[in-house]
C-alpha cells in the first residue's frame, strides 16, 4: 500500500501538450478513478504514474519518494490493461506467475501464491488452461491475478473493462471493489464511463483536455459540480440546462416562467439553470422551484422509471416518471423539479454559480 | 426431396461451369509441374544405356544408380554441406532478422527510418550485381572456399528483417509494458513474450529461408574451389561436366536432393500455405 501524489505533472509530445501540469495526492487504499472523454490523458497520465511514459515536467511520487527516473519494474506497482495484456502462448498458471517474475520465493512458494490468487478469482480449475480457452471476463480475472501475486504498492487499471459486455462489466465492477475492500491495495482506475467511475471510486478525478477539473467522491460531483461539464459528464441521461436571465434575484426561464435563484456571485445576467432528469417529474407544482410544461416527444421506458422528452419553447428536456407511468406522445404534461435541486451556471465562463 | 437430390442430372447441373474450367486448369498445371518430377524419379531408375529411352517407366528399373551415389563419399559430404549451410543461415535469419525487425517496429530512435529504408533499399538490388562485391569481400578476408564463405552474404535478409517487422508491428504493445512492469528485461521480453507471438511468420521465414539456402547454386558454385565443399546443387552439376554428362547420376543426386524438401513441405504444408499468404509472395 502506498500513497501516490502527482506535482505539476507535464506530459508533451513534441509541440503539443496532452497533460497540462496536474496536481493530485491519492491517499493510501483509497481508490481513485480518473475520469473523461476520449483523449483527455488520463491513460498518458497512468501510464507516467507507472513509468511507461517519461514525463515532461513536474514530479511524481509514490510513497514519499520521487520516481520520476525510475524503472516501471522499480515503482513496485501493478497494472491492468484494456486488452488483458495475457499471453496467449502461456497456461493461465504461468501468465499469473508472471507477476512473480522479479521475485526471490521459492518455485513452491511462487506456486502457492498463484493459486492462492486464482482461488480468490475463482480461476482454481483453469490455471493450467490456455487463454484461448477462457472467456472475456475469465481473461480479465486473469489479468488481475497477475498483477494481484505481487502484492503491489498500487493496482493501476487503464479501461479494464471495456471490453466486456454489459452485464459482464457490471459484475467485474462489483469484484473488483469486493477486491480492493479485501486487499486495500491503493488503486487508480481509469475509465471513460461515468457510470463506472460513480459506483467504484472513493474518490473521482474529472478531467478534460489535460487538465483535472474536478475531484471528489461520487456524491460531491453529483451534487455540487463546479462546471457545466462535470454537471453533465456525471449522471445519466445527463443534466438539463435551461438558458435564463438573472433579474431581482429571480431568473426568467427561456421556457418560460421564472425561478428564485439564490444570492450569487454571478458576474453577468445570463445564466444556466441546471435540472437532473430524476428531479424533473410531474407532481403537483408549488410556487417555489422549476415548472416546465409541453407536449411528450419521446418516451423512455426503463421499467424502475420512465423517462419523458418533453419540448417547451425550442428546446427538449428530459424529465422522469414513475416506472409504470407511461405518458402518450403528445400529451401535454408539466414536469416540477423543487428548487433545491436546481443548479445554476454562468452561461458564459460554464462555472457554477458560488451560492 | 431426397429422391431429387440424388438424380444425376441434378448433381451434374449443380457444378457450375467456373468450376470446371478451374479444375482443368489445375489438372493441367499440376500435370506440367509433376511431369519433370516424374522423369527425374525415372531417369534414376535407369542405366546409362536407358538414359534417352524417354519411358517414363524405366524398362529395367534398377537401384544401381542409387548404391553408386550412396556409396560415394563426396556425395554424402555435399549432402552434409547442405545440411549444415541451410540449418546455420536458417537459424541465423530467424535471430538476426527478428531481432532488427523487432527493433525497428517496437522502439523509437533517432535514425530508425534510414535504417529501415536503408535495408529495405537493398531488397531492389538483384543478386547477380551482389556477387562481385561480395567475391571481393570473401577473397580480402580470405573466406574463399569455407563455409563462412558460402553462408556470409545469407547470414541476414532484408526480406526477412522486414517481414518480421511488419509481424512484430502487429503485437500489441500493452504485451511488452506488462512484461516490463513485471521486470523482464527488453532482451527477454523480445525473447519469451515476443517470439512467441510471431511463430507463423518465424516459421514462413525459416520454411522459406531453408529451401533457398538448399536450392541455392550460383554463389556457392563461385565461391567454392574444393570438391568437398561444394553443396549438393553444385557437386551435383559437377556430375554433368566430370567425363561425359552422367544424366542418371545426377537425376538420382537429384532425387535424393528433393526428399528434404518433400519432407519439409508433406509436414509442414500448412505453415507454408499460411506463410505465403502471409508473406503475399508467390508460391
Ligand atoms: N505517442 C503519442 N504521440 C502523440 N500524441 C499522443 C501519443 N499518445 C497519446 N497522444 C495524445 O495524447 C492525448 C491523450 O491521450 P490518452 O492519454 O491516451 O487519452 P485517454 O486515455 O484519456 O483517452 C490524445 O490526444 C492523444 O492523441
Ligand atoms: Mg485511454
Amino acid at each position: 500500500m502506498a500513497t501516490i501524489e502527482l506535482d505539476s505533472l507535464v506530459k508533451r509530445y513534441g509541440q503539443t501538450t496532452v497533460v497540462h501540469g496536474i496536481d493530485l495526492a491519492i491517499q493510501e487504499g483509497e481508490f481513485v478513478v480518473l475520469v473523461g472523454p476520449s483523449g483527455c490523458g488520463k491513460s498518458t497520465t497512468l501510464r507516467m504514474i507507472a513509468g511507461l511514459e517519461e514525463i515532461s515536467g513536474g514530479q511524481i511520487l509514490i510513497d514519499g519518494r520521487i520516481v520520476n527516473e525510475l524503472q516501471p519494474k522499480d515503482r513496485n506497482i501493478a497494472m491492468v490493461f484494456q486488452n488483458y495484456a495475457i499471453y496467449p502462448h502461456v497456461t493461465v498458471a504461468d501468465n499469473i506467475a508472471f507477476g512473480l517474475y522479479r521475485s526471490k520465493l521459492s518455485k513452491s512458494e511462487k506456486r502457492q501464491r498463484v493459486e492462492q490468487a486464482a482461488e480468490t478469482l475463482g480461476l482454481s480449475h483453469l490455471l493450467e488452461r490456455r487463454p484461448s480457452a477462457l472467456s472475456g471476463g475469465q481473461r480479465q480475472r486473469v489479468a488481475i491475478g497477475r498483477a494481484m501475486v505481487r502484492d503491489p504498492a498500487a493496482f493501476l487499471f487503464d479501461e479494464p473493462l471495456s471490453n466486456l459486455d454489459a452485464q459482464l462489466r457490471t459484475q467485474m465492477r462489483i469484484e473488483i471493489k469486493r477486491l480492493h475492500h479485501r486487499l486495500g491495495t491503493t488503486s487508480v482506475f481509469v475509465t471513460h464511463d461515468q457510470v463506472e467511475a460513480m459506483t467504484m471510486a472513493d474518490r473521482i478525478v474529472v478531467m478534460r483536455d489535460g487538465r483535472i477539473l474536478q475531484v471528489g467522491t461520487p456524491l460531491d460531483l453529483y451534487e455540487k459540480p463546479v462546471d457545466v461539464f462535470t454537471a453533465r459528464f456525471i449522471g445519466s441521461p445527463t443534466m438539463n440546462l435551461v438558458p435564463a436571465t438573472l433579474r431581482d434575484g429571480r431568473a426568467d426561464l427561456s421556457s418560460g416562467g421564472s425561478v428564485r435563484v439564490p444570492p450569487s456571485s454571478a458576474k453577468t445576467p445570463d445564466i444556466l439553470v441546471g435540472v437532473r432528469p430524476q428531479d424533473l417529474v410531474p407532481t403537483q407544482a408549488d410556487s417555489a422551484g422549476l415548472t416546465v410544461s409541453g407536449p411528450v416527444a419521446v418516451v423512455e421506458t426503463l421499467g424502475s422509471e420512465t423517462l419523458v422528452h418533453i419540448e417547451t419553447a425550442g428546446q427538449t428536456l428530459i424529465g422522469s416518471a414513475p416506472g409504470r407511468q407511461i405518458p402518450q406522445i403528445g400529451e401535454h404534461l408539466t414536469l416540477h423539479a423543487p428548487s433545491e435541486r436546481l443548479y445554476y451556471f454562468d452561461k458564459v465562463t460554464e462555472k457554477a454559480l458560488a451560492a | 426431396m431426397k429422391e431429387a437430390a440424388s438424380s444425376p442430372a441434378l448433381v451434374l447441373s449443380r457444378v457450375r461451369p467456373g468450376r470446371i474450367v478451374a479444375w482443368t486448369l489445375l489438372f493441367i498445371g499440376g500435370v506440367i509441374m509433376v511431369t519433370p518430377l516424374l522423369f527425374m524419379l525415372s531417369t534414376s531408375l535407369k542405366d546409362a544405356s536407358q538414359v534417352y529411352d524417354l519411358r517414363v517407366i524405366p524398362a529395367a528399373p534398377t537401384l544401381d544408380n542409387y548404391v553408386e551415389i550412396l556409396g560415394d563419399g563426396r556425395f554424402t559430404r555435399w549432402f552434409i554441406n547442405s545440411t549444415i549451410i541451410a540449418v546455420i543461415v536458417t537459424l541465423s535469419n530467424v535471430f538476426f532478422d527478428s531481432l532488427v525487425g523487432y527493433t525497428l517496429a517496437k522502439f523509437q530512435f533517432r535514425g530508425r527510418y534510414i535504417v529501415f529504408i536503408a535495408i529495405l533499399s537493398t531488397l531492389m538490388i538483384p543478386t547477380e550485381m551482389l556477387v562481385l562485391p561480395w567475391y571481393l569481400m570473401a577473397s580480402q578476408f580470405g573466406w574463399i572456399d569455407s563455409y563462412w564463405g558460402i553462408m556470409f552474404p545469407g547470414m541476414m535478409t532484408a526480406f526477412g528483417t522486414f517481414l518480421m517487422k511488419q509481424f512484430f508491428e502487429g503485437v500489441p504493445d500493452d504485451f511488452l509494458e506488462a512484461a516490463r512492469i513485471d521486470g523482464l528485461n527488453e532482451f527477454t521480453i523480445w525473447w519469451k513474450i515476443a517470439m512467441p507471438l510471431v511463430t507463423p511468420a518465424l516459421s514462413a521465414l525459416a520454411i522459406f529461408t531453408f529451401l533457398g539456402n538448399w536450392t541455392a547454386f550460383f554463389w556457392p558454385l563461385i565461391v567454392t574451389t574444393s570438391a568437398e565443399l561444394y553443396t549438393l546443387p553444385v557437386g551435383l552439376s559437377s556430375f554433368a561436366v566430370e567425363q561425359s554428362i552422367q544424366w542418371e547420376k545426377i537425376m538420382t543426386g537429384a532425387s535424393i536432393a528433393t526428399l528434404p524438401t518433400l519432407i519439409i513441405f508433406l509436414f509442414l504444408q500448412r505453415y507454408i500455405v499460411r506463410g505465403v499468404m502471409l508473406a503475399g509472395l508467390k508460391g
